[in-house]
């Protein structure tokens, strides 16, 4: 990556590439402490081409707060690049004034005294008003859907993802692609791709027989706009099999597999493409990566690693665009495209203030359909925060939610450790917060969420927590996964990023005796979200739902044990 | 690199595979001892063969491997980590139309996968790639 002040100088100094992003307009507003829907959609229309950008929703239809991320460590060429900086250092590095409307978007401190100011984000009402703003300006704007979509609530899960697919089908995308979707198995997601109105792409998704691109996901398709030829490329989560239980969907096969993008960018070029645009659900380093691999994509719009990004970074002549999560971001990229080239662009990240953005009252309604058959199930109250407790998932490493989920597991489950998964997805809940059904769902909801008990020995448990270290740590962004950490509960250790696989993980410690874990020694420990078949135990958010419900008000000490060296 | 299936078959057909995956201990000098044996020690180039391996294996058990290098006679793939390393030669007649191959081995672990090519010309190029084999969860 280049640094914004080389990306400035460099869209100055080049006629082939050069860029605006508003969010220097933005800034400013945000220093005034003025923020109105007029304001946050301004835009001066660019070009002949608009994308709409939005990705990894996880089903979020209504408004919700979302901390981001404190700790998000960058390894290898990536340390202390983009997206792995946060709190001052990314203000500064952006110009965001100190507890501004952007700091709270984008930034994690005073969090919940921000949130108190600036309220809710997201709603896919909202974001509805957004999407009809940029299509009155250029109504043939193109919308595309970055995935992770029909994952991540209580009526998603209920419905198979289907409260999703209704509304998002509202929302008229013309491109999607995918990630959490395969985990509702593959004989549903066949059954929706197969009706969808819109393309499902994949370049990257396979027969996994005969290695061979799947029928159902074509890797590409065009769209002519303003007079260009555009051809949308989709690349899947590459990992899927490996992150999430491949036994679900055992017909498919991913990767990242870059020459073959090098070869459909070929081919829709032979085809007369002058625009070509990468859906992405690679995760923002992968995306990088590829960008700097593959010859001829003008945009990336990345997804996967939750991101928001008031800037677009250019690697050679490729910009990416990172669009955030939970729907709480909205991304505009108008670009100019003359003779087969990208001859500028102009970018705005939308943060979608759900008190400042008018919501459209025909997905309101259409929201509140899906909803109300489990109305009462949704609201009803389990407990609440004390008022000194924020819960929150974002993060390398524990996030409050995290420790309250492995405290949950250890009481509920009778266990020594308790492991959660380190998924990226889960809004945050505010001090004096009332914490529903449906907040413990936003949290836990998957198709595997039994709760196993089980023993493991320390020597396990030490190769489980080196595996998942080097997925996260490793300096190829390739040998990534994109997730975080594995939380734990009741164990400590040390943990140095710099090191290789094996020997990251030191000073493994049971809390409860503040005894070494011994190698041979087996521990019980509980856990959920295994990727392996016929795991039993109770459902994870009826573990959680039991703990709060004992507990009243939660109210967490703060969890030092990890030790973080070597960043 | 994409493979077609009927590639595979015609490749399958045109190269004769020898592999055998099992065993004890594997180390460095087992792969050099292959090595030796295959070039007779002759200087290693780089930059003809085309290795296409997965950066992380959706399933060690059964990794797909393709292998391309134009202009050879004979490609040998070694798994650096396993126990027996000797995976596949696959050898080309003068009439052979692609100088390429492809399997399923099984990675016993994260380890290197090592192609070595004998071209017409009597020299010789190497390539390797990282699998990874990892026991996976949690993803974003």
């Amino acid at each position: 990556m280049i640094s914004r002040r080389d990306f400035l100088q460099l869209a100055m100094s080049t006629t082939a590439i050069y860029g605006a992003s508003s969010f220097g307009n933005w800034g400013k507003l945000s220093a005034q402490q003025l923020i109105t829907q007029d304001k946050l959609l301004e835009f001066e229309t660019f070009g002949n081409v608009s994308l709409i950008h939005i990705t990894d929703i996880h089903a979020q239809m209504k408004p919700i707060y979302f901390r981001e991320p404190e700790i998000n460590t960058g390894v290898g060429a990536n340390r202390g690049k983009v997206p792995h900086i946060t709190g001052a250092d990314f203000r500064r590095f952006y110009g965001i004034k100190d507890k501004s409307p952007s700091a709270y978007a984008l930034t994690f401190d005073d969090f919940s005294s921000l949130a108190s100011t600036y309220g809710r984000v997201g709603g896919l009402d909202r974001v509805s008003t957004i999407i009809n703003s940029i299509r009155s300006d250029r109504p043939d704007a193109l919308l595309l859907d970055g995935g992770d979509t029909w994952h991540g609530s209580y009526t998603c899960h209920q419905t198979q993802g289907q409260d999703m697919v209704n509304v998002m089908n509202a929302l008229k995308p013309d491109a999607m692609t995918f990630h959490w979707e395969f985990t509702l198995g593959s004989d549903r997601v066949n059954e929706i791709v197969g009706k969808l109105p819109f393309a499902a792409l994949g370049q990257n998704i396979f027969d996994s027989e005969w290695d061979e691109p799947a029928e159902l996901f074509p890797p590409y398709k065009f769209f002519e706009r303003g007079g260009v030829k555009i051809a949308i490329i989709g690349q899947a989560f590459p990992y899927m099999p490996i992150a999430n239980p491949g036994w679900m969907f055992p017909e498919y096969s991913f990767g990242i597999r870059d020459e073959n993008m090098q070869s459909m960018v070929d081919e829709v070029r032979a085809a007369g493409a002058e625009l070509v645009v990468c859906l992405s659900h690679n995760g923002f380093d992968v995306d990088k990566q590829m960008a700097g691999r593959v010859d001829g994509i003008d945009v990336i719009l990345s997804g996967h690693t939750h991101d928001a990004l008031p800037e677009p970074i250019l690697i050679d002549k490729t910009i990416i665009v990172a669009s955030g999560s939970n729907g709480k971001f909205v991304s505009r990229v108008d670009l100019d495209v003359k003779n087969g080239q990208m001859m500028g662009f102009r970018h705005k990240l939308i943060p979608v203030f759900a008190d400042v953005i008018a919501p459209d009252p025909y997905i309101s309604n259409l929201i509140e359909k899906q909803r109300a058959p489990y109305a009462s199930q949704l609201s009803e109250v389990i407990g609440k925060t004390a008022d000194d407790q924020t819960l929150y998932r974002r993060g390398n490493f524990n996030g409050t939610w995290d420790d309250l989920i492995c405290d949950a597991l250890l009481n509920e489950r009778e266990a020594d450790i308790a492991l959660s998964p380190g998924v990226r997805w889960g809004p945050s809940i505010l001090p004096g917060q009332e914490i529903t059904r449906e907040d413990i769902w936003n949290v836990t909801s998957m198709s595997y969420p039994q709760a196993y008990r089980t023993q493991m020995t320390g020597e396990f448990l030490h190769i489980v927590l080196e595996d998942v270290a080097d997925n996260l740590f490793n300096p190829d962004p390739y040998y990534q996964q994109g997730g975080d950490m594995v939380r734990v509960g009741g164990l400590g250790y040390r943990i140095d990023i710099s090191k290789p696989q094996g020997q990251r993980i030191s000073d493994m410690t049971l809390l409860k005796t503040g005894a070494t874990i011994d190698p041979i020694k087996s521990y019980w420990v509980a856990g959920w979200a295994s990727v392996n078949e016929g795991t039993e135990g109770p459902e994870i958010w009826d573990v959680v739902e039991n703990y709060i419900r004992k507990q009243k008000t939660i109210s967490l000490s703060p969890n030092n044990s990890v030790e973080v060296i070597g960043t | 690199m994409h493979i077609s299936r009927r590639n595979l078959i015609l490749t399958a057909s045109s190269a004769l595979a020898i592999g055998s995956i099992c065993g004890s201990q594997a180390n460095a000098s087992l792969v050099d001892e292959h090595t030796s044996a295959f070039t007779g020690g002759a200087e290693l180039g780089t930059g003809v063969i085309e290795l296409d391996a997965p950066e992380i294996a959706e399933n060690g058990n059964t990794v797909p491997i393709s292998v391309s290098a134009p202009g050879a006679v004979s490609i040998m793939l070694l798994a650096a980590g396993n126990p027996v390393p000797a995976v596949a030669t696959f050898n080309f007649g003068p009439l052979s139309a692609a100088r390429s191959g492809s399997t399923r081995i099984r990675l016993a672990k994260s380890q290197d996968v090592i192609a070595v090519a004998k071209m017409e010309d009597g020299t010789f190029q190497t390539a390797q790639a990282t699998v990874k084999v990892t026991i996976g969860g949690c993803g974003g």
